[in-house]
């Protein structure tokens, strides 16, 4: 069993960060919800966002060594493409998902 | 809204993996209520991060909340501890919900947010029940079930693409995220962040009043 202090530590901060980026608009944003640089990031970053914490969670691959990352594009792939095909997105994460452990727990790809 | 499910019991499946109580699984839940920080957790956890590394990473992962209450400003005119409580639970899901969907009439509006928000509360916290006591009952090999952020966050990405239909943010920020992976590797999502932010500002002021 793991030490309970640090989790119950880890949760608070947890709670209160996403507690304060949900809440900061609503206090310091009410009054230049119109101007025109917030509009325009309101705009923009959160497709940029998605495309970022994409890569983030490729950030562990080993491109340099079999099987250079294989399993996870090959997955990122069959994700899109089925997400594509049937716009359902918990049918595409979860297909996506049950691929990447198969081909990972099966060594498909070594 | 009932996809909380599942992926609540993905995340106590993977939760269960690192060795603490099962009860703790629903009590993030309950406390955090944030699907993809709680799975972004489960690695910090496992690497046993510093409370520092915790709230930076989970910061800059709910960045993007900044931009969704931007848009919620004059949809909840709740007050009080009603209001704190639709903030609170404030998730990609329940935005999505609440600014595609319509409700009953003006007067019951506020009623109806709340009763969203704590259903998707409620779906979620059941769904981390759930999940860890299986991975307590069950011998489970979760080998590569973390590939559930990285699913959603690809789901994510596509529905950003089919609304906005342009490529240039992807852009940016496909060519920052690069960027920080190569030179600051450890660090990636902070540099690429700023730097997506700054070359975002710098074509708005390029571009002036003409966007």
């Amino acid at each position: 069993m793991r030490e309970n202090t640090y989790l119950l530590a880890v949760i608070l901060v947890m709670m209160v960060v996403t507690f304060f980026t949900r809440v900061i608009p609503f206090i310091a944003l009410h009054d230049k919800k119109d101007h025109p640089l917030l509009l325009h990031l309101g705009q923009y970053m959160p497709p940029a966002m998605m495309t970022l914490l994409v890569l983030y969670c490729l950030k562990t691959i080993d491109f340099a060594h079999s099987p250079y990352g294989f399993n996870e594009l090959s997955a990122l792939l069959l994700t899109t493409v089925i997400h594509l095909w049937r716009g359902h997105s918990l049918l595409s994460i979860f297909a996506g998902t049950f691929y990447y452990m198969t081909s990972l727990q099966l060594g498909w790809f070594g | 809204m009932f996809g909380y499910i599942p992926m609540g019991i993905a995340f106590g499946i993977l939760f269960q993996n690192l060795g603490y109580e099962w009860y703790f699984s629903p009590l993030m839940g309950l406390l955090v209520y944030a699907g993809a920080a709680q799975f972004m957790a489960l690695g910090l956890l496992a690497a046993q991060a510093s409370l520092l590394e915790v709230a930076v990473a989970i910061f800059i992962l709910n960045s993007r909340h900044l931009f969704f209450g931007v848009s919620l400003l004059d949809r909840y005119r709740a007050k009080g501890l009603a209001k704190l409580y639709l903030i609170f639970g404030l998730t990609d899901e329940t935005y999505s919900l609440v600014t595609s969907s319509h409700s009953p009439d003006a007067g019951d509006e506020q009623q109806y947010y709340l009763a969203l928000t704590a259903w998707n509360h409620f779906y979620w916290v059941s769904g981390c029940a759930i999940g860890a006591l299986i991975g307590e009952a069950v011998d489970f090999d979760a080998t590569g079930m973390e590939f559930t952020l990285t699913a959603l966050f690809v789901v994510l990405l596509i529905e950003q693409a089919k609304k906005l239909r342009q490529a240039f943010p992807f852009i940016v920020a496909l060519l920052s995220g690069i960027f920080a992976l190569f030179f600051f590797k450890e660090q990636m999502l902070l540099i690429s962040i700023g730097l997506t932010l700054l070359l975002l500002m710098a074509q708005k002021s390029f571009n002036g009043e003409a966007l």
